[in-house]
């Protein structure tokens, strides 16, 4: 196997595409007699609609309809979990005439062009019966029955009481909303009773099944395509109402229809990461020993859907400690249902957890790192099964030494550059690794090409470039002649882009599909009259390889034999295939624990006469097994940690509580990182590839580079000004001294 | 957006004879008009008109033509020379694309940033008189501290009307009754019971110009602008300083904040404090406590007392540190 195209820092084989605006997204499809839907979404947040008057807006020019609860059939629910689809939300569009939440679509205005369209809906007048809305966690009726999530070991509670040292503190991480720069949209274009759809997604696959279920046609009569993605951050795993009224549109007006979210909807109408408030106590002993963990989370959901953010179960498994129990609520709240963001679970949950360790390792005037390692895992303490791979150690030590760990006086305002203080802190990082199942189907064309194509989609990370790379690793055809046809659900099925897996998924299926496409020429060499390797030997033929695209004698040079094209050519074959379908390693995962590493480490500089808190530095050390493109690699973890400096500093969604509408809806009031707020960032990996999860040993890393910005952050800011910050985003009331007040 | 006509504007006479809503950059316009907030029947485009020069006037001073562009205003070496306050204050504001696009004559009209003022769904004095306010009981950490009424906490966003307030810049409009000269001082209006008046221009009058006087060589100026993030966010508080001192003593000084009022807010409580004494922090303190007397802190922005302060203290030591070149 050659090794140089795997591993090296590869420009993105689509890139030209994107640069020069050649690649083709949802909206940029142009359809014959295509008609254009405008959502009208609900102003209030708990009602019921008394009636929707479309009487003006039916009769502007171009108009052709505008849909509603009570003029329209309803559409079928998805079946979820009986048949492993899954929408955003299951409740479809027009299911019934109550407003669960602000920005809910209460009609759908479709016309030949967006503006007449956009014209048409501003002039549908809804009246609502109108009840008073609960968008804040503290006006939320108390979790009813028996928590959502329970876990214990040992005796967490006795444990705690008798601890030398102890923390107690809640935090809370209000609603995030992914805001990818694409907006979700799609194009449905009915043929008879055949749908295509014209989307942006994270699952192709996923989301035919569900369109078919909720329109109710079998699933052959939907066709999903998404070559590209401007992005998803877990927004896009599942399809939202928009899709399912572009398709009830289409139907409707015998035409193409497209419907894309505005901007504002993108904050309302298809997920956030929920807001948690999270109770972290730590029991430890004088000298550092953890001794208890109690993780209790209190998180509301929609009041159409349920959604639970694990946030507790790496609480349970990143450190060694005999006793912890954890504790999940849901409650519910008239707001868009929340979905998996960046890090579901992990990266919520690590910050009070990391941020509660730093608090105890300040009361022990004890070194952070010193602390998480003294508390090491050598196991998994949640299921007792050795790691896969973990090189967590080496990541804090490489970590500290490249920052220069050593220099940092613990001591409060201690360290000065200037004018301003200078905190540093540092964080774990992990993510579980995962793998699934794939097919890919692999070609070698007799043009001397090759190509690769599955269902599964690249959302922006990287996904088209890393089977160009196998496809090229195995046969030493170079890169520029490897096609990729990805995200369509006619191709061979492949997995959802979601949880970081896709990279460890499909290696194997391209590896196997390829090999096997090989093999088929190989063979056909030695069969093929006017083949040089052709025999009438059956009984012992030589044995062929290929290299560099040629096809060669085992024992003898590459160039001593023909181009592989050559071998088609001769057999008038225009091309050989293979396809390959590969899954998870069953009994590996009853035998080990498999889980992504880093450390990461951050700086802040404050200039407290003018309370201005900046991020300064940042560093990631990640051990994620065997990075297969290193550039494309290093963008996941960076683009990141730009995401964790959002979330650690800026990004908030604020409900008006009279209203339930979340004011900051748009991207002057929400804020996210500006290029001026991101600092030069540095990415190193360790690099141990795991070949228990697969025979590249490579995990995915698509969400790890998230998990400890923001509890690093905050330990910086409190090394460098002595207020920990427990409610993010961090805000310079913060350091002003006066009260902090929230709205939450 | 609502239906409207659109006329050009060929001379100043005839946008003004025109009657209408002006149309300059947009950066306000056009974005209000996508929401339904401003829904005017007619829109004059007054990009055609020749006000567009940018000239520095014979006794000193600098004429601005009110269609000067943000960055060309930014970056004009006089301005950058001696009226860096004012380069300073546009540079920290919106983004180079905005900037590019963004005009003098606009800039000092432009619509604030309340969450209310822009959803028509919402009660809004400045949008529909007499419906109420919806941000004085609602989210109002960006609102303002200073010179707020029971009808009206909106912020004046503007960072360029503040550094004119405090260079005591004069607006220069034409209307249906001739040309006039107003003090800047004088052009915006407390919200009082009118928030929708916000001005002192009459229906029909156009920006064309605003003249800056002379600054006496020796004196410094500058512009501190504090907000959450780094770059594309309005002012949570802002101090712009115009400064002469004879050694460590404050001969002169004009003094405005933005982010905390509800309009560009010149103190002269500020500046009495600090004409005639020496140049110390001491005092500059006193300054900032005399400049903020009169806020009125609403339920999530009582932390604006605090910042304007220290912006306005440092941009003050900023100004009169003694190695800073005159």
């Amino acid at each position: 196997m050659s090794t140089s195209i795997i591993g090296a820092a590869v420009n993105r084989i689509d890139g030209p595409l994107k640069v020069s605006g050649a690649a083709q997204y949802a909206v940029d499809y142009t359809l014959e007699n295509l008609a254009y839907g405008v959502g009208v979404p609900s102003t209030v947040a708990n009602a019921r609609v008394v009636r929707v008057d479309a009487g003006e807006a039916e009769h502007m020019p171009g108009v052709l309809a505008v849909l509603y609860h009570g003029n329209t059939p309803p559409l079928y629910r998805p079946a979820e979990q009986l048949e492993h689809s899954r929408a955003g939300e299951i409740r479809p569009p027009f299911e019934d005439d109550q407003v669960y939440y602000y920005g809910q679509f209460v009609a759908l205005v479709i016309a030949s062009t967006l503006e007449q369209a956009q014209a048409a809906a501003d002039r549908v007048r809804v009246q609502y019966d109108v009840r008073k809305p609960v968008v804040l966690l503290s006006e939320a009726a108390k979790p009813q029955g028996p928590p959502r999530v329970h876990s214990s070991r040992g005796d967490a509670a006795g444990a705690f009481a008798s601890a030398a040292v102890t923390i107690d503190e809640t935090y809370t991480i209000p609603v995030e909303v992914h805001n990818p720069m694409e907006m979700h949209a799609t194009i449905a274009h009915w043929q008879g009773d055949k749908l295509t759809l014209c989307v942006t997604t994270q699952g192709v696959m996923n989301y035919q099944k569900v369109l078919a279920e909720v329109m109710g046609v079998p699933l052959e009569n939907v066709r999903v395509i998404s070559p590209f993605c401007g992005s998803g951050f877990g927004g896009k795993l599942f399809p939202w109402p928009e899709s399912m009224l572009a398709a009830l549109g289409a139907q409707h007006v015998k035409r193409p229809v497209r419907v894309q979210v505005p901007r504002s909807m993108m904050f309302t109408t298809v997920g956030n990461r929920p807001l948690t408030r999270q109770r972290m106590r730590i029991g430890a002993t004088a000298d550092g020993k953890l001794v208890s963990i109690r993780h209790d989370v209190v998180q509301p959901m929609s009041m159409v859907d349920e959604y639970v953010e694990y946030c507790t179960g790496v609480t349970t498994m990143l450190y060694e400690c005999p006793n912890v129990e954890t504790r999940q609520d849901l409650v519910r709240l008239n707001v868009g249902t929340p979905t998996p963001m960046r890090g579901p679970g992990i990266v919520p949950g690590l910050f009070p957890l990391e941020s509660a360790l730093d608090e105890l390792a300040v009361k022990l005037e004890m070194d952070p790192i010193a602390l998480r390692l003294k508390n090491y895992a050598e196991t998994d303490p949640s299921s007792n099964l050795p790691w896969s791979s973990k090189h967590l150690r080496e990541c804090c030590q490489t970590g500290a030494e490249r920052f220069g760990w050593a220099k940092r006086n613990p001591k409060i305002g201690s360290m000065r550059q200037g004018d301003e203080i200078l905190g540093w802190g540092m964080s774990t990082a992990t993510w579980h690794a995962g793998r699934g199942g794939a097919t890919v189907r692999v070609r070698l064309n007799a043009d001397g090409t090759a190509r690769a194509s599955c269902a599964t989609q690249d959302i922006g990370t990287g996904t088209y470039t890393i089977f160009a790379q196998v496809v090229s690793d195995r046969t030493g055809i170079v890169l520029d002649k490897v096609q990729v046809v990805l995200g369509d659900s006619t191709l061979p099925p492949g997995p959802t882009s979601g949880g970081s897996t896709t990279t460890a998924t499909v290696l194997p299926a391209i590896a196997k599909a390829t090999d096997q496409a090989v093999q088929r020429l190989l063979e056909a060499a030695l069969i093929t009259p006017g083949s040089p390797f052709f025999t009438e030997d059956r009984a012992s033929p030589p044995k062929l390889a290929m290299t560099n695209g040629w096809v060669h004698e085992v024992d003898k040079s590459w160039n001593s034999g023909v181009p592989f094209d050559e071998i088609l050519i001769a057999r008038r074959l225009a091309a050989l295939e293979g396809e390959a379908t590969t899954g998870p390693d069953m009994a590996a995962q009853e035998h080990y624990s498999f889980h992504s590493f880093g450390a990461q480490f951050m700086e802040v500089a404050w200039d407290p006469g003018i309370a201005r808190l900046r991020v300064t530095r940042g560093l990631t050390v990640i051990d994620a097994g065997r990075i297969i493109n290193r550039k494309a690699g290093s963008n996941q973890i960076l683009g990141a940690v730009v995401m964790g400096i959002g979330m650690a500093m800026f990004e908030e969604a604020i409900y008006d509580p009279r209203t339930g509408k979340p004011i900051n809806n748009n991207f002057a009031d929400y804020l996210v990182a500006t290029n001026a707020d991101v600092p030069k960032l540095e990415c190193i990996f360790v690099e141990y590839p795991d070949y228990h999860l697969n025979e590249y040993g490579a995990r995915g890393i698509g969400e790890i580079g998230l998990a400890g910005v923001a509890p690093a952050l905050t330990m910086a800011i409190h090394h460098a000004t002595g207020v920990r910050v427990r409610t993010l985003p961090f805000r310079m009331e913060d350091v002003l001294g006066g009260e902090r007040a929230t709205i939450v | 957006m609502q239906e409207f006509r659109y006329r050009q504007a060929k001379t100043v006479e005839g946008a003004v004879r025109a009657g209408g809503t002006y149309l300059a950059g947009g950066t306000t316009l056009v974005d209000l008009m996508k929401l339904n907030v401003l829904q005017p029947a007619t829109v004059i485009d007054v990009n055609p008109l020749p006000l567009a020069q940018l000239e520095a006037l014979p006794g000193g001073g600098l004429r601005i033509g009110a269609m000067v562009r943000n960055s060309d205003l930014a970056n004009h070496p006089v301005v950058k020379q001696q009226y860096a306050v004012l380069s300073e204050a546009l540079l920290s504001g919106a983004s180079p694309q905005l900037r590019n696009m963004a005009t003098t004559g606009g800039n000092l009209l432009q619509k604030t940033r309340c969450y209310y003022y822009r959803d028509t769904n919402y009660a809004c004095n400045k949008r529909q008189p007499g419906s109420g306010c919806s941000a004085i009981d609602g989210y109002n950490r960006i609102h303002a501290v200073l010179g707020g009424s029971a009808d009206c906490v909106a912020t004046h966003p503007s960072d360029m009307a503040v550094a004119m307030m405090a260079l005591e810049a004069t607006v220069h409009t034409q209307g249906p009754q001739g040309e006039r000269a107003i003090a800047l001082k004088d052009f915006y209006l407390l919200p009082g019971t009118t928030p929708d008046k916000e001005n002192v221009l009459e229906p029909g009058e156009l920006i064309t110009h605003v003249t800056l006087p002379p600054l006496q060589s020796g004196t410094r100026s500058h512009y501190l602008k504090l907000r959450d993030r780094a770059q594309y966010e309005f002012a949570l508080a802002s101090a712009a300083v115009v400064v002469r001192l004879r050694g460590r003593h404050i001969e002169r000084v004009r003094i405005a904040l933005g982010g905390v009022a509800t309009r560009p807010w010149r103190s002269p409580e500020a500046e009495r404090a600090l004409e005639g004494r020496e140049a110390t922090m001491e005092n500059f303190r006193k300054a900032a406590d005399a400049a903020m007397t009169g806020a009125k802190p609403l339920k999530y922005n009582a932390f604006k007392v605090e910042l304007a302060k220290r912006a306005l203290v440092r941009a003050l030591e900023t100004t009169t540190q003694t190695e800073r070149a005159g």
